[in-house]
């Protein structure tokens, strides 16, 4: 019997998201939230996991109400219960604040089972740090393995786990003690499709919430008190000077062009 | 909790030197550069940190690309990285010697890596920073990075902990040149592992063959779309990327026509990509497909019709019929690439 936790994450649909260039702020209006796309790879490794070798899958996630959704996903997904953790004194929390949260409450359900498996996506659209599997893997003193992109096997006799991970070209086979954090690329599995009994499930599915005052918490290393980074600005990138179209026949312009590439040294002599 | 740490004796930068099997991630020596000229901006000392087995051979390197000093750490169990040892080595020697800055290549390893001594410290980490400027007035580090898929950029300070940590990806800051006779100070600093504490047990490192799934780290990208027209013609882009060294890529349009399978899809769906050039041959430019391709240093846009949205933010761009354009172009950069007399 496994004892699964799965980190998710909701997030905007980051091709939507706009800098207003006038006030230099995030355009947030009519900005579709979405499950973070590694994450929903994450729950899906997890219930395969549990169809194999028995179990139960968490599914966690730190945010506002809404964020409810995501977490009904993954309940139609397979996952068996759902854990939401919200509190305003959670928001404004950077990656360490949030490992910090999230870690304090995969403590908590470790008090009444032990957790043998956490899972986070590789890394979250919006801020694309890949920090926070880490950083709770790091808090509750579990293996850490990144970048899994297959799981070979899962020992639970003799507590060890054996992933490949995936690297600059390579791909890492690596045997890790239970518990283990993993966190996943999408190369992992392909989603399964979303039964009809299973959605109305999960819609019908009581969420349970946390706040802060469910969980054990240092007041000073949650919200933006316990976040030791800060946002200075932001702005729109700059724009992509381009738009130069060379002329020519295709001879003619093919020839231009590669002399171009070639001595911008951008693509390499032999 | 971790203290406040900014006054209390922080001072110098420091890059952490990756290497696998003894040989060097190009980024740490990128990271080198960068460092110099962060030491230089507040006067103090650059170091680099050298962890792993009989990887002695690599101090000199590090000071020929710029490190005043040299923090090693040596010790079978560092062997083959695995995250727990040397992280705890990492946080050990910032917690003995101060660095205010320190500085890791965004690579697997790096990430793996940043993420567990951030933790452990207690501080501030910025991901995959795209430039690095010390604000003279509060000496603090000001750390640039793209958010929301490169749609917005922002600036992060880490105000009150030490060290403020970063990483950088590989190509983004220029390689600095090597002195070959520069020479610096090494510290050897001597720790007590364990096997046991690694918790993990390396089994085999494969070589990938099939490129695809690393579209995200290609150099060179050839991309096909709907405008190509046939699977059979892919072999015209297959050859441009044969004399180039790259790999394929698809718009949506051509996988769903069945010319590439979905590893090569780039776009909001398929892969992010930022190679050093992107070839976009008969390919529109929905949205969809830019922001999986924007962050490319140069695009080189080939499509028949001048008013394709693609040629907007192509930094150089052919209109043509791509039957014609692509075999011109392999034959050019065989050309102009060919090794010449002597
Ligand atoms: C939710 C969502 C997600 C999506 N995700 C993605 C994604 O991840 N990636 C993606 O690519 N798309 C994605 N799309 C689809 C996207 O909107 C476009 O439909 C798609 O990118 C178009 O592909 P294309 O440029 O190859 O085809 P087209 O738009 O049909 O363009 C073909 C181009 O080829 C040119 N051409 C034709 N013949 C020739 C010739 N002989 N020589 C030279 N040029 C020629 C034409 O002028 C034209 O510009 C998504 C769409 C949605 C709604
Ligand atoms: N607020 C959150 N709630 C639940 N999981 C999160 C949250 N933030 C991050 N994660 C998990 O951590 C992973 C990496 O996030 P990040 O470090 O923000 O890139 C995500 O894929 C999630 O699995």
């Amino acid at each position: 019997m496994l004892q699964m936790v799965v980190c998710v994450k909701q997030v905007p649909d980051t091709a939507e998201v706009r800098i207003d260039p006038r006030t230099n702020t995030l355009v947030r209006a009519g900005v579709p939230a979405i499950i973070n796309p590694f994450d929903a790879h994450a729950v899906e490794a997890a219930v395969r996991l549990k169809e194999k070798y028995g179990g139960r899958v968490t599914a966690l996630s730190m945010g506002p109400l809404q964020a409810e959704e995501v977490l009904r996903r993954a309940l139609g997904m397979g996952a068996d219960r759902a854990i939401l953790l919200t509190d305003r004194a959670f928001a404004g929390s950077d990656t360490l604040a949030t490992s910090y949260i999230l870690a304090r409450a995969i403590e908590a359900l470790s008090r009444e089972t032990p957790v043998d498996l956490v899972f986070c996506g590789k890394q979250a659209i919006d801020g694309d740090t890949a920090q926070v599997g880490p950083g709770i893997a790091t808090r509750l003193g579990f293996t850490q393995l990144t970048y899994c992109m297959a799981i070979d096997a899962v020992d639970l006799e003799q507590g060890y786990i054996q992933v490949q991970r995936k690297l600059e070209g390579k791909r890492e086979i690596i045997r890790g003690r239970l518990p283990a954090l993993l966190t996943v690329v999408k190369d992992l599995n392909e989603l399964s499709y979303l039964s009809l009994p299973a959605l109305i499930r999960a819609a019908l599915a009581t969420i349970t919430t946390w706040n802060k005052d469910n969980l054990d918490l240092d007041p000073a290393q949650i919200g933006l008190k316990g976040s030791p980074t800060s946002v200075r600005r932001i702005f729109a990138p700059p724009a992509r000077p381009g738009g130069e179209i060379i002329p020519g026949e295709p001879r003619a312009a093919a020839a231009t062009l590669v002399a171009r590439l070639v001595q911008m040294k951008i693509i390499a002599d032999k | 909790m971790p203290a406040d740490t900014a006054n209390t004796g922080y001072r110098g930068v420091w890059v952490f030197i990756e290497q696998v099997g003894g040989e060097v991630a190009p980024v740490s020596w990128e990271l080198l550069g960068a460092g110099r000229q962060l030491a230089d901006a507040l006067g103090v000392e650059l170091a680099g940190v050298l962890l792993g087995q009989g990887v002695a051979g690599l101090v000199t390197e590090a000071w020929a690309y710029g490190a005043d000093k040299v923090y090693l750490v040596e010790d079978p169990v560092l062997g083959p990285y695995r995250t727990a040892p040397y992280a705890r080595a990492l946080v050990q020697l910032v917690k003995e010697y101060k660095p205010e800055i320190l500085l890791l290549g965004a690579t697997s390893l790096g990430r793996d890596l940043s993420g567990a001594v951030a933790t452990s410290l207690g501080t501030g980490l910025t991901a995959d920073c795209t430039s690095l400027t010390i604000d003279p007035e509060t000496r603090l580090l000001e750390q640039t990075r793209p958010a929301f898929g490169g749609n917005v950029m922002a600036t992060i300070l880490c105000r009150r902990h030490r060290p403020q940590m970063a990483t950088v990806r590989p190509r983004v800051m220029p390689m600095p040149s090597r002195q070959e006779d520069r020479r610096g100070e090494l510290v050897r600093v001597d720790m007590a592992f364990n096997e046991a504490e690694a918790r993990a047990e390396v089994i085999e490192i494969i070589e990938e063959k099939n490129k695809a799934i690393y579209l995200d780290r290609a150099e060179i990208i050839v991309a096909g779309g709907r405008g190509v027209g046939s699977k059979e013609n892919f072999r015209l882009l297959e050859e441009l990327a044969g004399v180039l060294g790259g790999t394929l890529g698809a718009s949506r349009a051509a996988v769903e026509a069945g010319w590439l399978p979905p590893e090569y899809q780039v776009g909001q769906t398929g892969t992010t990509v930022r190679p050093k050039v992107y070839f976009a041959i008969g390919i529109s430019g929905a949205i969809q497909h830019l922001v999986g391709m924007q962050g490319a240093d140069v695009i080189v846009a080939v499509n028949n019709d001048p008013q394709a949205p693609i040629f907007k933010i192509a930094t150089y761009g052919i209109v043509g019929d791509f039957r014609e354009v692509v075999p011109a172009l392999t034959a050019e950069f065989h050309r102009q690439l060919a090794p010449g007399p002597g």
